[in-house]
């Protein structure tokens, strides 16, 4: 073989190797997106329901309410580390309003997460006692889901 | 605000055209506010609704100083960088020195005590629609507030952008402060109007502006690309915003939309200042934005 053959057929196998590799990075990072989406888009469910009640648009139910509680206190514990991946910013991918700031030098997300992780703490303690102890929980938690959009998340286009 | 001050140039050059005169600033007739009295409670509420503290507040406070206008937060466009000045009543670095007619002429004429005309950065185009009881109220109530020693920071802006003059002309344009929505309104959308035209500066946000930098009032609150950078500021008239008075209310008020996701961005700091107005004034302006033409997408 020569010299030229060879260094193509290198070339043509690092292609062949190396596109499906590319193809699963690709992957991998689309289904971060889609699951931190779904993770949020689980905590909005539950939330949701803590939120009408303490609307009165929904009957209390101490039982439901520490069953939706519970659902968030869950839901903070899945592990972020593989849904957060650098490289899935909005700058980066499509899909997603995930600021570049989150990965950013500086970048305060962890103590918003922390401060996400409280507060779903303090509504666990109190959906199941009464609508006025979930009232009073109820601001707060709003509040973390607020503090982290309005620091880390693109508006809605 | 690219486009704006590329308009800011050209019109600079068609107004030394066609003489100066019209590039003189205009001012609000001193009798309208000499003969008023301020309330300082009601004018919290005014403040509230305008949304001073979001911008006139420095970047670095804690949340609970929000009310410390002392300024210095930055504004920045490819043209340079504006900040916000220290409106405090200061007497060496803020308004201390200030008459109610100064400040009136400032908020609704865009005229500084000495004669200069303001960037529209400082959303006086909206302002301006305020009744002069409110203006006078405002004042009253900034009376009430701390002052701060922190000097103006001058805004960083080159020839020919840093010539005042010329923003005659663009006022003369685009600055009037009629209604936009016409024809019959109930009583609560006529409050929500006047809330969402004028002090709440919705529009300033949620309209497109023409390609000279003014807002562009035949697609009033259809959305509009985000001077920040990507993604656009939605569309609120009842074409694309299908959200009952009373979700739009609690948006208001709590940031929570009717899926329970939470406002993001610059909205969430709107709603800092919307979650402190009355019920009966978010239920107006929830009315109101049901009432504007429909604009499509
Ligand atoms: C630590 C930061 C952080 C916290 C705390 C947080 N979020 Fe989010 N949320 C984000 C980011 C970033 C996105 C954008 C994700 C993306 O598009 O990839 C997002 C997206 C969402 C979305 C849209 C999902 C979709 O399908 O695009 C919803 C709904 C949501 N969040 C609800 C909540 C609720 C409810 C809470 C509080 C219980 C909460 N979030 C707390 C950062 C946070
Ligand atoms: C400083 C700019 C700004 C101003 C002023 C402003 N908005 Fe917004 N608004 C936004 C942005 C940005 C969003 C997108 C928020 C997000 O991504 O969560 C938004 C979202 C909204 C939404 C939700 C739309 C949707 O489909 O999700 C409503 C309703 C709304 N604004 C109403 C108002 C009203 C009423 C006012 C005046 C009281 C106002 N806004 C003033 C920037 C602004
Ligand atoms: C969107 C940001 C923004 C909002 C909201 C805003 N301002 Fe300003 N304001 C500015 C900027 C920027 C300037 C400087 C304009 C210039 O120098 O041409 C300014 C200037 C001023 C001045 C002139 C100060 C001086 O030293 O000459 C006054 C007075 C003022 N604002 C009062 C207010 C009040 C009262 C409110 C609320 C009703 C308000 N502003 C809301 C951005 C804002």
């Amino acid at each position: 073989m020569s010299y030229i053959t060879k260094i193509a057929s290198v070339a043509i196998s690092a292609i062949v190797i190396s596109t499906p590799v590319f193809a699963q990075d690709a992957k991998v990072l689309e289904a971060a997106v889609k699951a931190r989406q779904a993770q949020m888009t689980l905590y909005a469910f539950n939330l949701g329901l803590l939120g009408d009640m303490a609307k009165g648009k929904v009957e209390y139910d101490a039982q439901k309410a520490q069953a939706a509680a519970s659902g968030l206190t869950a839901l903070t514990k899945l592990d972020g580390s593989r849904m957060w991946l650098p490289g899935t910013d909005n700058e980066s991918l499509e899909n997603t309003r995930a600021l570049p700031a989150i990965w950013a030098e500086g970048s305060d997300v962890g103590e918003k997460s922390k401060a996400l992780k409280a507060a779903v703490a303090a509504m666990d303690e109190a959906a199941g006692q009464g609508l006025e102890p979930l009232k009073a929980a109820i601001g707060g938690l709003g509040g973390a889901c607020g503090a982290c959009h309005k620091a880390y998340r693109a508006p809605k286009s | 605000m690219n486009k704006f001050f590329k308009s800011v140039l050209g019109l600079s050059l068609i107004a030394s055209a066609a003489g100066l005169w019209i590039t003189a600033p205009r001012t609000v007739p001193a009798e309208t506010f000499t003969s008023l009295t301020g309330d300082a409670t009601r004018g919290e509420q005014v403040f509230w609704t305008g949304g001073c503290a979001s911008c006139h507040t420095a970047e670095d406070d804690a949340q609970d100083d929000r009310i410390l206008l002392s300024g210095g937060k930055a504004f920045v466009t490819d043209f340079g960088t504006f900040y916000a000045p220290n409106i405090t009543p200061d007497p060496a670095h803020g308004l201390g020195g200030w008459s109610a007619v100064d400040f009136a002429n400032a908020m609704q004429a865009g005229v500084s005590p000495d004669g200069k005309h303001y960037y529209p950065a400082f959303p006086y185009t909206s302002y301006a629609r305020l009744n002069p009881q409110d203006v006078v109220d405002l004042w009253a109530f900034m009376q009430t507030l701390p002052p701060s020693e922190v000097a103006n920071r001058p805004h960083d802006v080159s020839f020919p952008f840093s010539i005042r003059r010329g923003l005659g002309v663009w006022k003369v344009l685009f600055s009037h402060p009629e209604p936009v929505v016409t024809g019959d309104l109930t009583a609560a959308q006529k409050r929500g109007q006047y809330l969402v035209e004028g002090p709440a500066h919705c529009g300033e946000c949620h309209s497109p502006r023409n390609s000279m930098g003014g807002i562009d009032y035949t697609r009033w609150l259809g959305g509009a690309p985000n001077p920040s950078g990507k993604g656009t500021i939605p569309n609120i008239t009842p074409a694309a915003l299908d959200w009952s008075e009373a979700d739009i209310a609690e948006y208001l008020s709590s940031g929570f939309t009717p899926e329970y996701d939470s406002a993001g961005g610059e909205m969430a700091e709107v709603i800092e200042n919307t979650a402190r107005l009355s019920d009966e004034d978010r239920a107006a302006i929830a009315a109101y934005l049901k009432a504007v033409p429909r604009i499509s997408q």
